[in-house]
């Protein structure tokens, strides 16, 4: 790992501000992404600016009836809130399924949405990646890409995003707030946050450098019956290989998002009006443009048939 | 803590010995930092690499906690942090200033047994013993999680506290990884610790 200075501010102003006068800084809130990429030198910030104590940690209620989510609160209390459970289950579960009762005892919900792509070849400095190091060339579009985008990906970068809980957060269109050092706010649309590839891969969101998250807001509860369905290598303790997250309304209405097929939570508000129709409908109608490799091909159908095992638990 | 600037607050943390690294220039930094373990508090200078796992290991000594992967990928190195149980590698000493820490070596002594050690002899909850500390830490913390009504993905309603069942034991221990494969002893190790304590609790 290389050396780093380090601060922890007591406000978000402060530690914007921090962020503006180091470009080679980074905000640490959990550490377990972050830091597991500074081992292996895939990051090297010369300083990190720690956000655990600017106290955004607490859920409110908004007045429009949804929920405010520090940007600090931990996956474990998220998934543990009574009215996360009860009004936002495809959230929950989502949380619940990803990673471990460890790590969702220090991932926050910020550092959840920024966790950086899974990519083997990302992690690996000796290969080309244009994430990584932009313009050294992508080895996964011929190499290993079994795990890789199957939809949204370019010529530059075919990574998926490996978070489950931005899935859940796509499916219920949650907005994520933020700060940078001149003190502007920004609420920016889930939908809008992530971006695909194209010719930045290096840039997985919309965030400038100085830009702090500070909560991540719901809207107010849809009902319905809310699925999170994950497929992967092992039954716990593993990335998706695909995932599903749907709302199902009584009168077979719904969304739905996948997670582990591209660069971003994969939603086409377009194609829910299939859903009544089933899962094949839906999602040739959500991957329609899809460009898989000969290795991932199979993500295509399986998305088909977890979404047809989600739609089937939530009629049952 | 913090100041308004960079520097300022930079200075106001507890000993921060060197100034801004600049291009190029690997040489460490340090703090000082204070956290409590296992019931006693201890001040150690560190570089601020250091995560909290080589905290106890290389500076207190505590070798207890073991190093599997490094990377959040095993478990061998789970402690309990403020009531909670984490992974010791994945992140930095110099983050927990002040933190309650327990480690294997503060849940019990070899002529005090914790009762969830004493249940991993009873019931062969181990083989090589590399990842027993890990599971030991793990297991505790688990125990209290399902007490506390935390779920988890073998929960099967989401509205109800969670149960003491089997499938809850074994997904809440996925990331406690174990090469020997004594899978099925720890489970039934925890199965009877918590029935005693249950039993105790009643
Ligand atoms: C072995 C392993 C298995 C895992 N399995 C899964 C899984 O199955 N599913 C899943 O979804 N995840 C999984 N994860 C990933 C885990 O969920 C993330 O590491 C975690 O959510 C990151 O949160 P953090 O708070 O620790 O982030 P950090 O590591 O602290 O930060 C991550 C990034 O976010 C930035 N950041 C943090 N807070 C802010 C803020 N407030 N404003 C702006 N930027 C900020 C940091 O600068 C950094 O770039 C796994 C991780 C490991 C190690
Ligand atoms: S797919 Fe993206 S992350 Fe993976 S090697 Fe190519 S550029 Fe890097
Ligand atoms: S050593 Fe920390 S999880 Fe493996
Ligand atoms: S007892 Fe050997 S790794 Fe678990």
């Amino acid at each position: 790992m290389k050396s780093f200075t380090y601060e922890r501010p007591g406000t978000p102003a402060e530690a914007a501000a921090a962020m503006a006068q180091r470009p080679d800084a980074k905000f640490i809130a959990g550490g377990t992404n972050l830091l597991d990429l500074m081992k292996l030198q895939v990051e090297a910030p010369s300083h990190l600016v720690d956000v655990n104590g600017l106290g955004l940690d607490a859920i409110e209620e908004t007045p429009e009836g949804g929920l405010r989510i520090g940007a600090l609160v931990r996956n474990t209390d998220l998934a543990a809130d009574d009215r996360v459970r009860r009004d936002y289950g495809v959230l929950a579960r989502a949380l619940l399924a990803g990673a471990t009762g460890q790590l969702r005892n220090q991932a926050t919900t910020a550092g959840n949405l920024l966790q950086r792509t899974r990519c083997p070849y990302f992690y690996d400095t000796a290969q080309a990646c244009n994430k990584r190091q932009p313009g050294s060339g992508c080895s996964a579009l011929d190499g290993v890409s079994r795990q890789l985008a199957v939809i949204g990906g370019s010529d530059a970068c075919i990574a998926t995003n490996p978070s489950d809980m931005a899935v859940a957060m796509r499916v219920l269109d949650a907005t994520v707030e933020t700060v940078d050092a001149g003190g502007t706010g920004r609420t920016i649309p889930i939908a809008a946050f992530h971006r695909l590839p194209g010719d930045e891969p290096e840039r997985d969101t919309v965030l400038k450098h100085d830009e702090l998250i500070t909560a991540v807001t719901l809207p107010k509860p849809l009902g319905g019956v809310q699925v999170y369905r994950k497929v992967r290598d092992r039954a716990s303790y593993a990335f998706a290989l695909v995932s599903v997250a749907v709302v199902i309304q009584p009168d077979g209405t719904g969304r739905v998002a996948f997670g582990g097929l591209a660069h971003k939570p994969w939603r086409v508000e377009a194609a829910e009006g299939e859903l009544p129709r089933g899962p094949k409908a839906t999602a040739s109608a959500a991957l329609a443009g899809a460009a898989p490799t000969p290795d991932n091909a199979f993500k295509l159908t399986l998305a088909e048939r977890t979404l047809g095992a989600a739609l089937k638990q939530a009629r049952a | 803590m913090a100041g308004a600037s960079a520097p300022a607050s930079l200075a106001a943390l507890p000993g921060i010995a060197r100034a801004v690294p600049g291009p190029g220039d690997d040489a460490p930094v340090t703090a000082r930092v204070a956290l409590t373990v296992n019931g006693v508090r201890r001040e150690i200078d560190l570089d601020l690499r250091t995560s909290l796992l080589d905290a106890m290991r290389e500076h207190l000594h505590l070798t207890g906690s073991k190093k599997g992967c490094d990377h959040g990928q095993c478990g061998a190195c789970t402690m309990i942090v403020n009531g909670r149980r984490i992974n010791g590698c994945l992140t930095l000493a110099v983050m927990h200033q002040g933190a309650e820490i327990t480690t294997i070596e503060g849940l019990g002594q070899p002529d005090a047994l914790h009762p969830l050690q004493a249940a991993f002899v009873t019931h062969d909850g181990y083989q090589c013993g590399y990842c027993t500390p890990g599971q030991i830490c793990s297991g505790v913390a688990v125990l209290e999680e399902i007490r506390a009504g935390i779920p988890s993905h073998a929960t099967g309603d989401l509205t109800r506290p969670p149960e003491l069942s089997e499938a809850e034991i074994r997904e809440r221990m996925s990331g406690n990884l174990c090469r020997c494969g004594a899978y099925s002893n720890i489970v039934e190790a925890m199965t009877d610790y918590a029935e005693q304590a249950s039993g105790s609790r009643a």
